[in-house]
């Protein structure tokens, strides 16, 4: 039964970056931008929020660095691919590879000294119940914000005005010009949203998850969310159903001769790669479920000048 | 930026430009670090150039590894004088047998290939992790994940005693003057480019559109296998949970950065690679962290992205 | 007092003047039509109209008072609304969605839908606000686009082509809205090309050709015919050309050829047949949009089609077969679009010569003999008068004309047996029009049969033997040049004539 717990509370903490940078991208992508950055997004908001909190301030102060610094690195890559209108592929690649060596680079100085984690915070009775209190109310306050982040977004994406704006123009940004909104800048805020989320999953990583500097500490994560997006349809909520697949394969991993599992951990590792392989196939072949949520513009420039 | 970060700009960058190409050890490591990036850029160019986004040559250099080392662990100490030869042939077999899959599911269910040889990259990671600590794992090699090493019949040794380039360095040559060729010079080629590029005009011409994305992906894939052979026939010997550092990867801004041009992906992967090099003797020589390399090829890609467009956009200025 | 009045719109574009000095008026309460050909200055007014597009030179009045209308927000704001004939609508959302998009407020679906449902049911232009747009036919999704304007209470309603996508029936049901919205004191601004419908409900119109205004005129003042001579303003031909001689070997031959559209915006084939023998020139008239496209197509082996004698070249069905294989029976085409399909933009002018050519004995062991192709597009250039920087200049560094004479000498050069072409002259001089009309009828008469699509009667009344018409997909039989009624022409191109059966796209 402990073991149980211990897995499950190990996937939401496992999963709360992922959905922190799924969601962001998500948004990015619905605008029609295809990221290839968020490795290097991440790993910026993860030097940032370590930076500042191993200076001593509390770790809000951290995360909200953390997304700034974030949402700065994706505005390089706004310029790049909005106004210069550079590959993005390539683009984003560059990105990531610039992240990774800066954050490397500052985080050199950090030595090998941890921090002090996040206090998880009680909800006070609730936690007290057994086995349901420690696995649903024990967690520190970011998890409980990225679940609550799902809803929200969700509720913008398919509920506001800005969402249907951003959804037409990753639908046919053409036909949104026409209308007249502007795509690009839609297009450089959802970028700015995505990174701010990107920082804010790296911040987390370097806050909670494991609070001791690591050179490249995403160590994939941020592929696996640019995975997660696709994974989900392009729907919030499926967000956090995959990210509770990958993080939990993550961890069954790691307890699996607890239950006498003899399959290879690397079997286990890969199921979530090739279940996502799978549903893209599936999904390219459900025609209403891409016109509905698919945005048709994903990758392809945008010239206003016709 | 070296400035800011307070090292004398122009020491630093003869430490990481002229250093690594003032000894011919060092040439040697340059060398050896560009074959690969330069091999798989030549075939991802060309897929680009048909707009086939190949970004999963990571995990086919992986499953080419895979499958030269297997049968290089398979012939064991026998020494037959064709093993290299077979070894190369499986290489390039076992990456493009990878790239088949996306190519396969774009062809039929118009499936985004970033997205698929991206997840594939990941499995054919976990393949050989799977395979160097269990099946494959040395029962010599003290419980270390990695297989034996290669008998040396089995292996490209290096030109010259004491430098750890090989002779694999002529496949690169062989394999730049084919992709020269092909490029500049072919029918298929040519054909690719303007799919590509003009994909009406190529309808227009009768030219193949799933063609040209077959063809993309599996000489990419090829490439990459290629490469992942080389290096494990090479400067590794055996085969062990990590034997590229993301030359995959690296070799996608190399295409780029080489204006997906043969001669300009050659010059793009020496660059690259001395700059990595040039970190690290940046790093032993000025005490500077080695990840400055990396910030430097970042920031050297975004100028190079952020240039090309502005030089476009002059020329248009111009002709108007 | 008019409600709107333009006086003296002139816009210029680098190779065209598209509005030459254009006046009209339009009065409260009544249907404007705006009639021309394409090509004849007609979208062009209705961007500056609806502030998409600023005019160089004229003023526009609304309610008398001079105004500048800078983008379509201003135009809204005055009271302007715009129904183009491709739609900016969006298939992934709902018709309430599409319509809240176009709306400067906050999203309130309840509200919105009982809005739409109220103007809907007032109008008869039924839809369901809550449907996938997707699902919709394209007469449900013109309504969807009407009633986006019709939430915003214009005072002007400008409608681009509208029944171009539409059923009979649709039509009329169109109609009785649009009377029903003049009635209401909204000015409706119709612009078009099908001569019977004006007569049907509009109350003036204004005839443009070549960016100019020919006359304003009252339907109930003008017959049919005469409507269609100003649209036209083509004269009887003066000169007779001989025709050549008939060469059997060559032959095009199109046999009950029908095909459905490909999207909801093009034009399903219907049941087409024609022959075009070696030594004549037939030539298609109509305006664009009636399935001249898809049919260029299905000829050029772009498209194929099950029945593989639906078309025949030189007697051997080729329907199955696609371009390369057509080229190589002896086809060659010249599409309407010059840079992004006949040619290719990025590269230079021998690379585009492989595009065709690459049959022709370019190709040795998978590699393409540069030199041999430079040679032949340097005698491309020369022999057809191409102004360029030589076989290494980039397409798109060509003028239209140019690059034109280098399309059409590089198909002229593979010495087809049969050419298809499809608007040759638009957009081009004087000077380079009248060298590729030469070019077209030497090629004939060397024995070659050529079949030409164009919007300019006046250049298939010069150079082609026959000519038929296509409307909504159908092809009438061809009627011999000499003796031809250009009003009769006019006419089929109108759409009188034609067999009027309700097309699947349904409604």
């Amino acid at each position: 039964m402990d073991l149980a717990i211990a897995i499950i509370t190990g996937t939401l903490v496992g999963a709360t970056p992922l959905i922190f940078a799924a969601l962001g991208e998500l948004v990015v992508e619905r605008s029609g931008v295809l990221n290839l950055g968020i490795e290097g997004m991440m790993l910026i908001g993860a030097v940032t929020a370590f930076g500042v909190a191993f200076a001593g301030y509390p770790p809000i102060a951290a995360a909200l660095a953390a997304m700034l610094t974030g949402a700065a690195a994706a505005l390089l890559f706004g310029v790049l691919a909005l106004t210069l209108m550079a590959n993005q592929y390539a683009a984003g690649l560059a990105l990531t590879l610039f992240g990774a060596g800066l954050s490397t680079f500052l985080g050199h100085g950090f030595g090998a000294a941890p921090l002090t984690a996040i206090t998880k915070i009680s909800i006070p009775f609730l936690s007290s119940i057994p086995v349901i209190g420690p696995l649903l109310f024990h967690y520190d306050p970011m998890v409980y914000i990225a679940i609550a982040l799902i809803p929200i977004i969700w509720f913008a994406l398919y509920r506001t005005k800005m969402g249907l704006v951003i959804r037409v123009i990753g639908e046919s940004p053409q036909s949104a010009h026409a209308i007249g909104y502007n795509v690009i800048l839609v297009r450089y805020l959802s970028t700015l949203f995505g990174g701010a989320m990107a920082g804010l999953g790296g911040a987390y990583l370097a806050l909670a998850y494991t609070p001791l500097w690591v050179p490249n500490m995403t160590a994939g994560k941020g592929w696996i969310a640019l995975a997660l997006v696709v994974f989900s349809g392009w729907r919030p909520f499926r967000v956090m159903l995959g990210a509770w697949l990958f993080g939990g394969v993550t961890i069954l991993q790691l307890h699996a001769q607890g239950f006498g599992i003899d399959v290879p951990s690397q079997l286990l590792s890969a199921l979530p790669y090739v279940a996502t392989i799978f549903v893209l196939v599936v999904i390219s072949r459900n025609r209403i479920f891409l016109l509905k949520n698919f945005p048709m513009s994903l990758g392809k420039p945008f010239h206003p000048g016709n | 930026m070296f400035y800011v970060l307070g090292f004398k700009p122009l020491d630093t960058l003869r430490v990481f430009f002229i250093h690594p190409l003032s000894s011919a050890y060092g040439i040697s490591e340059v060398l050896l670090k560009a074959c690969p990036l330069v091999l798989i850029g030549l075939g991802l160019a060309i897929g680009f150039r048909a707009n086939v986004w190949n970004i999963g040559a990571e995990g086919q250099l992986t499953i080419g590894a895979i499958c030269a080392g297997g049968i290089a662990l398979a012939i064991g100490e026998q020494n037959f004088a064709f093993t290299v030869f077979v070894m190369v042939i499986l290489g390039a077999l076992g990456g493009m047998a990878w790239a088949s899959i996306p190519a396969f599911l774009k062809v039929r269910f118009n499936t985004n290939e970033i997205l698929v040889t991206l997840m594939l990259n990941y499995v054919a990671i976990l393949l050989l992790s799977y395979l160097v600590h269990g099946p494959w794992r040395d029962p010599f090699g003290f419980n270390f994940p990695q297989t034996a090493l290669f008998h040396p019949s089995a292996m490209f040794s290096p030109l010259y005693p004491g430098f750890r380039v090989t002779g694999s360095i002529f496949m690169v040559i062989g394999a730049t003057i084919i992709a020269w060729g092909v490029v500049t010079r072919s029918f298929l080629g040519f054909q690719m480019t303007i799919v590509g590029k003009a994909p009406k005009a190529g309808r227009f011409a009768g030219y193949r559109e799933n063609q040209a994305i077959w063809l993309g992906l599996l000489i990419g894939g090829g490439a990459a296998g290629l490469a992942g052979m080389a290096e494990v026939a090479g400067p590794l010997g055996q085969l062990l949970p990590t034997i590229s550092p993301g030359y995959g990867y690296t070799a996608i801004i190399v295409a780029f950065l080489g204006r997906l041009h043969p001669v300009g992906v050659v010059f793009g992967g020496l660059l690259v690679s001395l700059i990595a090099n040039g970190g690290e003797s940046a790093q032993m020589q000025l005490g500077m962290h080695s990840s400055l390399a990396q910030i430097f090829q970042g920031m050297l890609l975004f100028f190079v992205l952020a240039a090309d467009v502005l030089v476009f956009y002059k020329l248009k200025l111009v002709t108007r | 007092m008019s409600l709107l009045e333009l006086r003296g719109i002139t816009k210029r574009y680098p190779a065209v003047v598209a509005n030459d000095d254009i006046s009209l008026k339009v009065e409260a309460g009544k249907i404007h039509a705006v009639l021309g050909e394409n090509g004849a200055g007609k979208s062009t007014l209705m961007k500056i109209i609806y502030g998409a597009t600023a005019a160089d030179e004229g003023q526009i009045f609304w309610c008398d008072n001079p105004v500048r209308i800078n983008n379509p927000a201003a135009a809204r704001q005055l009271g302007i609304g715009m129904v183009y004939q491709h739609f900016s609508l969006f298939e992934s959302i709902t018709v309430a969605e599409n319509i809240a998009v176009a709306l400067n407020q906050k999203l309130n679906l309840e509200t919105l839908s009982s809005e739409i449902n109220l103007i809907s049911k007032k109008y008869d232009l039924l839809v369901e606000p809550d449907r996938l747009l997707y699902h919709l036919s394209v007469g449900e999704r013109q309504r969807v686009e009407i009633i986006r304007c019709l939430i915003q209470n214009p005072k002007l309603l400008i409608l681009d082509e509208p029944t171009s996508v539409l059923t009979p029936q649709a039509v009329q049901g169109l109609f009785v809205t649009l009377k029903q919205l003049a009635s209401e004191g909204c000015s409706i601004l119709y612009i078009s090309h099908k001569l019977e419908e004006v007569f049907q409900i509009c109350d003036s119109a204004t005839v443009l050709r070549g960016g100019k205004v020919v006359d304003s005129i009252l339907p109930s003042a003008t017959t049919i015919g005469e409507l269609a001579h100003m649209m036209i303003g083509a004269q009887p031909p003066t000169t007779h050309r001989q025709r050549g001689n008939i060469n059997p070997s060559s032959k095009l031959e199109i046999c009950h050829l029908s095909a459905p559209a490909e999207d909801h915006f093009g034009s399903d084939i219907r049941d087409t047949s024609l022959t075009v023998q070696g030594g004549e020139i037939i030539g298609i008239a109509g305006v664009s949009g009636n399935g001249q496209a898809e049919l260029f197509r299905l000829l050029s082996g772009e498209n194929l089609h099950s029945e593989p004698d639906a078309v025949r070249i030189n007697d051997v069905g080729v329907s199955h077969l696609n371009a390369n294989e057509r080229r190589r029976l002896g086809l060659a085409c010249i599409p309407e679009e010059r840079l992004g399909r006949g040619a290719a933009a990025g590269f230079n002018l021998r690379d585009n010569l492989c595009l065709t050519h690459h049959g022709k004995n370019l190709v040795h062991y998978g590699f393409i003999k540069h030199k041999e192709a430079d040679k032949r597009a340097a005698q491309v250039i020369d022999r057809f008068s191409v102004q360029c920087d030589g076989p290494g200049a980039a397409a798109q560094s060509l003028s239209g004309g140019n690059l034109q004479r280098f399309i059409v000498g590089r198909e002229i050069e593979l010495n087809p047996t049969v050419l298809i072409v499809s608007q040759p002259t638009w957009g081009l001089d004087v000077a380079a029009a009248a060298f590729i009309r030469q070019t077209l009828i030497d090629l004939s008469r060397a024995g070659s049969a050529v079949l030409v699509f164009s919007e300019e009667l006046e250049e298939l009344l010069e150079i082609c033997d026959q000519i038929a018409v296509m409307y909504a997909g159908q092809m009438s039989p061809p009627m011999p040049r000499s003796g031809a009624d250009i009003e009769q022409i006019g006419l089929l191109m109108a759409g009188e004539g034609f067999s009027t059966q309700a097309t699947p796209q349904g409604d």
